[in-house]
């Protein structure tokens, strides 16, 4: 049986992880997700599975103190807004390199720099883009509702220990501080070490016992032709993700003529603009990725035949639109359009920005 | 149905519990729902305010600058919200610290004195219900009956023991909301 509340996304994705039955949450308060940490110090997780909750002394010590808890095989969250992000990027490379499984969350505010702590989504870059060093991707997973802030914990943690790659739930804002309605899950007890090993196999530093190889975890090979090795083992998990794991959500998209292409924040807003457009008629459609890597490059490509022009609608300054540019491989035209800096588009600003590309350009 | 409203005043008025408990009501009588806050510098700056949602569908924009409903609480959010009301929505307003009354005479406008008669009732922290039950008068969504479930589930038990004095106040702003004419005038 499931729970129904009313939660703030920040406060669900928190309520989830208790509930997936998590072993640790490190992080360092920031707006807008402060309410990740806010909750869980309320709750006293400790008493009721276990688990451990801490404030580091910085975003960089959560991420290392990520880095810990993961190597001994055990399921560990960090949350942070953009510039705590940036922190922890490093930690993030590491991470990868060491092929350990963590979920990291993002609540997006403006920036660069310290920005506003009004919603943005201007980390997409950062996010799809390796943001950290070195040939490493992140799974990266777009929430758009409340619900999807506490579904997407345990979605990313089967992810990451599918894997064993950090995972990272790109939010925002307004999906972060919004109270929607949402269904919990029952409580999930966490896992023994033996449980995990059962589960997981036994790579994880629990402890060397007779009659097996000590297990190592490091990001680091001096050997070139080793460290070749390894890269192309991460871009084989990759090549997989693709295949397996991309995810996708398509609205009103049978007969259009015209898309929107949008996640998160943005989607919701523009689902909006569809509704509106239809009753001028005005046959638009929206795609959503809900995985910004994976992209969807393939559903986006179907679509191209039937299309005169997409709009892609990021609170940002045009960044997503090159992944729709390179998945479509231009044969349709693609615009931007988006508010940045904290301000947040309206679904009649997008209407009017599509509007004019569709009188202007695109006819 | 689907009702979008904008509940914007002070910080402190208790704009977005009133905006969580109009939210709680239509979770207890099976809505979608969504309350989206001014958070951060926004409050700071004085105004605090909400857009709630509630609707028999599944919800798509939490954020909007078009309102079936208004609800204003401060001369500046009625400078910023009076023209966000779409022709033939709703606008309700106290008039207390209000110097420019709304003008347009395509909505319909309704006064509440809540901040005075929350004063006469002798608490001014049921301020926010009085308006709520202007607005439950004039845009009757939700049943009182959820309303209460609505506050029984959004108050921490130990302030249970209010939920009568705030069931009161909601009868207060029903009974006391009044239609706003605006006089047309003509300019030469």
């Amino acid at each position: 049986m499931s729970e129904l509340k009313l939660m703030k996304g920040n406060e669900a994705l928190a309520e989830a992880l208790i509930r997936v039955g998590a072993d640790a949450y490190f992080g360092y308060p920031i707006t807008p997700q402060s309410e990740v940490i806010e909750y869980l110090m309320t709750e006293r997780p400790e008493l009721r599975t276990g688990m451990v909750v801490l404030q580091a002394e910085s975003e960089i010590a959560a991420i290392n103190m990520v880095y810990g808890a993961a190597s001994t095989g055990k399921k560990v969250l960090t949350s942070s807004s953009s510039p705590g992000i940036s922190l922890k990027l490093e930690g993030i490379s590491y991470l990868a390199g060491a092929e350990l499984p963590a979920v990291i969350v993002n609540v997006v505010r403006g920036g660069p720099g310290l920005g506003t702590i009004q919603p943005s989504q201007a980390d997409y870059f950062q996010s799809v883009k390796g943001g950290g060093h070195g040939d490493y991707k992140l799974y990266v997973l777009a929430p758009a509702s409340v619900q999807e802030m506490a579904d997407f914990v345990e979605d990313a943690f089967d992810i990451a220990f599918k894997y064993r790659a950090p995972v990272l739930i790109l939010s925002d804002g307004v999906i972060g501080q919004m109270m929607e309605k949402v269904y919990l899950k029952e409580q999930v007890p966490r896992l023994t070490n033996e449980e995990l090993i059962e589960k997981y196999g036994s790579w994880a530093v629990t402890g060397k016992t007779k009659g097996r190889e000590r297990n190592i975890i490091t990001s680091l090979d001096l050997q070139s032709e080793k460290m070749e090795a390894r890269v192309r083992h991460l871009m084989k998990k990759y090549e997989q993700m693709e295949q397996e794991d991309m995810r996708y959500e398509k609205i009103q998209c049978d007969d259009a003529e015209y898309l929107i292409v949008a996640y998160g924040s943005s989607a919701r807003i523009s689902q909006k603009t569809v509704e509106l457009a239809r009753k001028k008629g005005i046959k638009v459609g929206l795609l959503r990725p809900i995985t910004l890597f994976p992209y969807p490059k393939k559903p986006l490509m179907d679509l191209t035949p039937q299309l005169k022009g997409i709009l892609s609608v990021e609170l940002n300054a045009g960044q997503m639109i090159e992944d729709v540019q390179l998945s479509v491989e231009f044969k349709v035209p693609v615009a931007h359009f988006g508010r940045t800096g904290g301000v947040i588009h309206t679904p009649e600003e997008i209407l009017e920005a599509l509007q004019q590309k569709i009188n202007n350009t695109w006819n | 149905m689907t009702e979008e409203i904008i509940i914007a005043g002070f910080g402190g008025q208790g704009v977005l519990s009133m905006g969580k408990i109009l939210a709680y009501s239509g979770i207890m009588q099976n809505q979608e729902v969504s309350w989206m806050p001014s958070y951060g510098p926004e409050m700071r700056g004085g105004t605090a305010n909400v857009t709630v949602i509630l609707s028999d569908e599944r919800i798509s924009s939490p954020y909007l600058r078009v309102f079936d409903t208004a609800i204003i609480l401060n001369q500046q959010s009625m400078d910023k919200f009076e023209e966000m009301v779409r022709p033939g929505g709703t606008l309700i307003y106290d008039p207390n610290g209000i110097i420019q009354h709304p003008t347009r005479t395509d909505i319909d406008i309704f006064q509440i004195a809540a901040n005075s008669l929350s004063i006469e009732m002798g608490n001014k922290k049921i301020f926010n219900m009085i308006v709520l039950g202007a607005f439950l008068k004039i845009r009757p969504i939700v049943l009182l009956d959820n309303v209460i479930e609505g506050l029984k589930k959004s108050l921490p038990e130990r302030y249970h023991d209010l939920i009568p004095l705030n069931k009161q106040a909601i009868t207060k702003g029903m009974e006391s909301v009044t239609q706003h004419i605006v006089k047309e005038t003509t300019v030469s």
